[in-house]
C-alpha cells in the first residue's frame, strides 16, 4: 500500500471515529472555534493594526519606531530589564530550592511558605510596599536613613520589586526538578570519590540546567509582560508593556500602541518556544510521578550558614512587604502623620465595595469554566486523535506567552462591534480571564493524564462507555486533584490580573486591582493598602475552600 | 449455579489484517500485524503466543475495536465488525494492568458495564452476585480495587467482564503482573470458568507454559505473522518453523543430511550415524540438507557402552527433581539433556566421558537455510 494511500486511510479511520461520536465531534469544532475566536482572532487583529497605515498593508508604524529613538530604547529597556530580572530571580529561587532540598538548614517550613507566597499577591502589592518602604515618603529611606532626594522609580526600584515578585516561578520550577533528579546519581558519585562541592558542579548544577533555563526563560516573559509594576514605579524607565498602553488608551494612537504590543509579543513568543521546543526536549529528567527522597548533602558549616542567612533574608524581605501594607491600612497618612485610623477602611468601603463583589464574581463565573475547559482539552489532547490536536494543542498553550497588554488590545479591537460586540459588559472579562487561564489548568491536567494508566480509560469503553460518559464517570474523577489544582490557580490570576483587563473594564464592571492601581497613582496609599489586604484575604480564603474540598475524597490510585 | 450466565457462542473469523504504526522516530513505519487470517471456533479458548512486539496484542485490541486495522475484515459469526465502536462490540476484555477504576468500588466495578446496556437495577444486582459467587469475590463488594492484592484485583477485573456476558472474552497477558503462584493458580481458575461458560475466548500471552496449559489451539505468531497454528501437543512435537521449535521448551537443532525417502520414512544421516524417522510433511530428496529436531528430555544419557555418540560433559546443573546437561559431541557441537530421573549412580559430572541416544520416534525434522 502506499504511503500517500495509508495516511489518507488513516485520516478517513480518524473521521469515522468522531462520526462514530457526534457529541465528541462537536466538542471538538466548539472549542477549535472558541480558539480560534477569543485566542487568534484578536492576536490577529493587533497584528493587522499594526501594519495598517491609512487604510492600507505599511510598515510605516515599525518604521517609525526604529527612527525614534526614545521608543526604540523603551524595547531595549524591557529586554534590560527582563534579563536582569530573570537573572537574579533564578539565582535567587535556585538557591531556595536547593537549600529546601538538598541541605539540612533549619525553618524550612517557614521559608517554603515564604518562598510562595508572592505567588498570591496583587501583581503590584510588592509595589505598593517599596514606595512605602523606600519612596519619597518612605520609611526606611526618608525616616531610618534621613534621604531627602532617594528616588526608587526607575530600573532598580523594577528590579527590586519583579526579582522579590517572580523569583517564587523559578524556586517552583527548580523545586520539581531538583525533587525529580535520582539521588542515587549523587551517591554514586560521592561513592566515588567526589567531595559535595563536586557533586554539586558535576551532577547536580549541570542536571539542573535544563530546569534553570526553563526558570530563567519564564521569568523573562513574566517580567516583559508585567504591567503593574512599572506602570507605577518605573519613572523615566520606559517599558513597552506601559508605552503600548499610554498610546493605546492614553494618547488614543492605537496602530502604535498595536505596534509596541507586538514589539512586545515577539520576544515573548520566541523566549516561550525556545523554552517549549528546545528547553524542554533537552531534560534529562524522565517524569515517573514518584519524586525521589531528597539527599542531604552534608555541606561545610559556613555554607549551610550562609544559605540560611540568605533565605532567611529574602523571606524576611517577604514578609516585611506584608506587614508593612497590612500597616498602610492602619496610618493616616504615611509619612507624614503616623496616627492610627479606620478612616481608610471606610472610604474603601465607600469606594471599592461594589468592585470588590464585581470582582469576586466575575472570578467564580470564570473559574470552573477555566477548570472545566482546560481539563476537557487536556483529555482531548492526552487521549483523542483527531486532526488538528496538534494545532488545538499549541493555541490552547499560546495564550499563556501572550502578553496581557497585547491581549487586551485585541480583546477590544475584535470585540468592539456586532457580531462581537462585547466591550463593557462583564462577560469580555469572564472571556479573558477563561482563555488568558486555561494553558496552566490545561499542563496541570496533561500531567496528571499521563499517570493514569490507559488501560483503565480503555476498560471502560471495552464496557461500553462512550468519550462523554468515559470523561464525566473516569477521566474527571481521576484527575481531580489537577482539577482543583487549575481551579485554585485560576481563580488566583483571575483575582490578580492587570495587564489584560485595564482596557476591558468598564465604568459598569470594574476589577480591584485597577481600583488599587489608581489610588496608588494619586497616592492614595492607605486605601491601597486596604484594598490590597483584602484582596489577599479574598484569595487565601478561597484557595484554603478549594483545598478543602479537595481533600474530602482522596484517591488512592494504584499501579 | 451460573443459570444467568447464558451460553453465548459465536465465532471470530480475521481475514487478511494488517495493521502499521508510525515509528518513535516520525515517518518511519512498523509493521505491527501483517496480513494475518484466522479462525477462533465457537466456545474454543485460541491463544496468541510469541515474544514482545510480535503483533499479538494489537490483533486482540484489533479484535475490541481499540485500534482500527489499516485492511483487512473482522467477523464476529458473520456479522462484518470493522465499523463498530469499541464500545459497542460484544468483547469484554480482561487488561494486562487490570484497569480497574480506582475511585469506584468492587461491586460499582463490576456492575460498571450494565450502565451502557438496558437492564433493570434488581437483575444487574442479581448478576452481579452471581459473577461474584462464581469468581469468589463475596465480602469484597464494598472495598477499593487500591486495597485488593494482585490476585483479587485479578478476579474483579474477571467478573467486570464476564458479567456483561459478552459473546467474546478478551485476555492480554493477564497473569503477568502476578506471582508465580499465582499465577497457576489464576490460569486454572480460568481455564475452570472459562470451560463452564465456554465463552469464545481470545489470549495473548508470551508465556509458552499458560499457553499450553490454558488453549485448545494455539497460534504462534513472530514479526507480525503467524509461524503456526495448531493442537498444544502438535506446537511442542512438530513445530513447522526453527522459531517454533526454539520459542516453545528448549531444543536441540543437530544437522544432518536426508539419505533415503521412501513413503513415509526418511532416513537421516547425523554425524555419520544414521536414523529413521516417520515423516511426511514436506517433500525431501536425497542429499538435502536438514535440522533435526528433539527435545531435552527425549534423549538418554548414560555410561558407554551402546550409545548413538559420545561425548565429554561440559555442563551439568544439579536442579533436584532433573539434571541439565551439555554434552559436547562433535569438536564444539553441543547436546542439551535433561534427566527426568536422576540416581545416586547416574549423575555425571563436568569432564565425564558418556554416551548419547537419541530416540527415532522424538525426532522431528525442519528444512535447514543455507549455512
Amino acid at each position: 500500500m502506499s504511503k500517500i494511500k495509508k495516511n489518507l486511510l488513516n485520516k478517513v479511520n480518524e473521521i469515522r471515529r468522531l462520526i462514530n461520536e457526534p457529541l465528541l465531534l462537536l466538542i471538538i469544532i466548539l472549542i477549535s472555534f472558541s480558539l480560534i475566536l477569543f485566542i487568534l482572532f484578536p492576536l490577529f487583529k493587533v497584528i493587522q493594526l499594526s501594519l495598517t497605515s491609512e487604510g492600507h498593508l505599511s510598515l510605516d508604524i515599525y518604521n517609525y519606531i526604529f527612527h525614534h529613538q526614545w521608543l526604540t530604547k523603551t524595547f531595549f529597556n524591557s529586554i534590560l530589564l527582563g534579563v536582569i530580572v530573570a537573572s537574579l530571580a533564578t539565582l535567587i529561587g535556585f538557591i531556595f530550592a536547593f537549600a529546601l532540598n538538598r541541605t539540612d538548614i533549619s525553618f524550612k517550613p517557614f521559608f517554603r511558605v515564604f518562598a510562595m507566597l508572592p505567588i498570591i499577591s496583587p501583581p503590584f502589592m510588592l509595589t505598593l510596599s517599596v514606595i512605602l518602604l523606600l519612596g519619597r515618603n518612605g520609611i526606611i529611606t526618608r525616616h531610618l536613613l534621613g534621604l531627602k532626594n532617594f528616588n526608587i522609580y526607575g530600573l532598580k526600584g523594577l528590579v527590586l520589586v519583579q526579582v522579590m515578585g517572580m523569583f517564587p516561578i523559578a524556586y517552583l520550577v527548580l523545586d520539581g526538578i531538583l525533587k525529580s533528579i535520582n539521588p542515587e546519581l549523587e551517591d554514586s558519585a560521592m561513592n566515588l570519590g567526589a567531595s559535595w562541592g563536586s557533586v554539586f558542579s558535576t551532577v547536580t548544577l549541570p542536571l539542573s540546567v535544563p530546569g534553570i533555563a526553563s526558570a530563567w526563560l519564564l521569568i523573562f516573559v513574566t517580567s516583559l509582560a508585567d504591567f503593574a509594576n512599572p506602570m507605577v514605579l518605573s519613572g523615566k524607565f520606559d517599558v513597552l508593556s506601559v508605552q503600548a498602553y499610554l498610546q493605546f488608551t492614553g494618547m488614543f494612537n492605537m496602530p502604535l500602541g498595536s505596534a509596541l504590543a507586538i514589539l512586545l509579543l515577539i520576544p515573548s513568543l520566541i523566549a516561550f518556544l525556545f523554552q517549549k521546543y528546545w528547553v524542554g526536549k533537552k531534560s534529562y529528567i524522565t517524569v515517573t510521578g514518584k519524586p525521589y527522597s531528597s539527599r542531604i548533602f552534608t555541606v561545610k558549616r559556613s555554607v549551610k550558614y550562609f544559605i540560611m542567612s540568605f533565605c532567611g533574608l529574602i523571606s524576611g524581605m517577604v514578609l516585611l512587604f506584608y506587614i508593612i501594607v497590612i500597616m498602610g491600612s492602619f496610618f493616616k497618612l504615611w509619612g507624614l502623620d503616623y496616627s492610627l485610623t479606620l478612616d481608610h477602611f471606610k472610604y474603601s468601603w465607600d469606594i471599592g465595595l461594589k468592585t470588590i463583589k464585581d470582582t469576586v464574581t466575575l472570578s467564580a463565573i470564570a473559574t470552573p469554566f477555566t477548570g472545566i475547559l482546560a481539563m476537557i482539552i487536556a483529555f482531548l489532547v492526552v487521549r483523542k486523535n483527531f486532526i488538528g490536536k496538534k494545532s488545538m494543542e499549541f493555541v490552547s498553550m499560546l495564550s499563556f506567552a501572550v502578553p496581557g497588554t497585547v491581549v487586551g488590545i485585541g480583546y477590544i479591537l475584535a470585540f468592539n462591534k456586532p457580531p462581537f460586540l462585547l466591550t463593557g459588559t462583564g462577560l469580555i472579562l469572564v472571556l479573558c480571564f477563561i482563555f488568558r487561564n486555561m494553558p496552566v489548568g490545561i499542563e496541570s491536567g496533561v500531567a496528571a493524564l499521563s499517570q493514569i494508566d490507559p488501560a483503565i480509560e480503555e476498560a471502560a469503553t471495552n464496557l461500553g462507555a462512550d468519550s462523554t460518559h468515559i470523561f464525566r464517570d473516569i477521566t474527571l474523577p481521576l484527575i481531580q486533584p489537577a482539577f482543583f489544582a487549575g481551579l485554585s490557580y485560576s481563580f488566583v490570576r483571575c483575582m490578580t490580573a492587570v495587564s489584560a483587563i485595564i482596557f476591558l473594564v468598564s465604568a459598569r464592571w470594574n476589577h480591584l486591582t485597577i481600583l488599587i492601581l489608581s489610588e496608588t497613582e494619586i497616592m492614595r496609599l492607605g486605601p491601597a493598602c486596604v484594598l490590597c489586604t483584602v484582596l489577599i484575604i479574598v484569595v487565601l480564603v478561597a484557595i484554603s475552600l478549594i483545598r478543602k474540598i479537595t481533600e474530602k475524597r482522596p484517591i488512592t490510585t494504584f499501579g | 449455579m451460573n443459570k444467568s450466565v447464558k451460553t453465548n457462542q459465536k465465532s471470530i473469523i480475521l481475514k487478511n489484517l494488517t495493521k502499521t504504526y508510525k515509528g518513535a522516530s516520525g515517518e518511519e513505519e512498523v509493521i505491527a500485524v501483517d496480513n494475518i487470517s484466522l479462525k477462533v471456533e465457537p466456545g474454543e479458548l485460541l491463544t496468541l503466543l510469541g515474544p514482545s512486539g510480535c503483533g499479538k496484542s494489537t490483533t486482540l485490541r484489533m479484535i475490541a475495536g481499540l485500534e482500527i486495522p489499516d485492511s483487512g475484515e473482522i467477523y464476529l459469526e458473520d456479522k462484518l465488525i470493522n465499523n463498530l465502536p469499541a464500545n459497542k462490540r460484544d468483547t469484554a476484555m480482561v487488561f494486562q494492568s487490570y484497569g480497574l477504576f480506582p475511585h469506584m468500588t468492587i461491586a460499582e466495578n463490576i456492575a460498571y458495564g450494565w450502565r451502557y446496556r438496558k437492564m433493570g437495577k434488581k437483575e444487574v444486582n442479581k448478576k452481579v452476585k452471581d459473577i461474584i459467587n462464581l469468581i469468589g469475590l463475596e465480602g469484597l463488594e464494598n472495598r477499593a480495587p487500591g486495597n485488593l492484592s494482585g490476585g483479587q484485583q485479578q478476579r474483579v477485573a474477571l467478573a467486570r467482564a464476564l458479567v456483561i456476558e459478552p459473546s467474546v472474552l478478551l485476555f492480554d497477558e493477564p497473569l503477568s503482573n502476578l506471582d508465580a503462584k499465582l499465577r497457576v493458580q489464576m490460569r486454572t481458575e480460568i481455564r475452570r470458568i472459562q470451560r463452564q461458560l465456554s465463552i469464545t475466548t481470545v489470549y495473548v500471552t508470551h508465556d509458552q507454559t499458560e499457553a499450553m496449559s490454558l488453549s485448545d489451539r494455539i497460534v504462534v505468531m513472530n514479526k507480525g505473522e503467524i509461524e503456526q497454528i495448531g493442537l498444544p501437543f502438535d506446537i511442542y512435537n512438530y513445530p513447522k518453523s526453527k522459531f517454533v521449535a526454539d520459542f516453545i521448551g528448549s531444543i536441540n537443532f543437530i544437522k544432518g543430511k536426508v539419505e533415503k525417502v521412501s513413503s513415509s520414512l526418511v532416513t537421516i544421516e547425523i554425524y555419520g550415524k544414521k536414523f529413521t524417522i516417520n515423516y511426511q510433511e514436506r517433500k525431501l530428496e536425497p542429499e538435502n540438507k536438514v535440522l533435526v529436531i528433539t527435545r531435552p528430555e527425549s534423549i538418554k544419557i548414560k555410561q558407554e557402552e551402546n550409545a548413538d555418540f559420545f561425548g565429554l560433559v561440559s555442563r551439568a546443573t544439579y536442579l533436584g527433581p532433573t539434571v541439565e546437561y551439555e554434552v559436547d559431541i562433535n569438536k564444539g557441537v553441543k547436546i542439551s539433556i535433561i534427566d527426568y530421573s536422576p540416581k545416586q549412580n547416574n549423575i555425571y559430572r563436568e569432564g565425564e566421558k558418556v554416551g548419547i541416544t537419541l530416540l527415532p520416534e522424538h525426532l522431528y525434522i525442519l528444512p535447514r537455510e543455507a549455512d
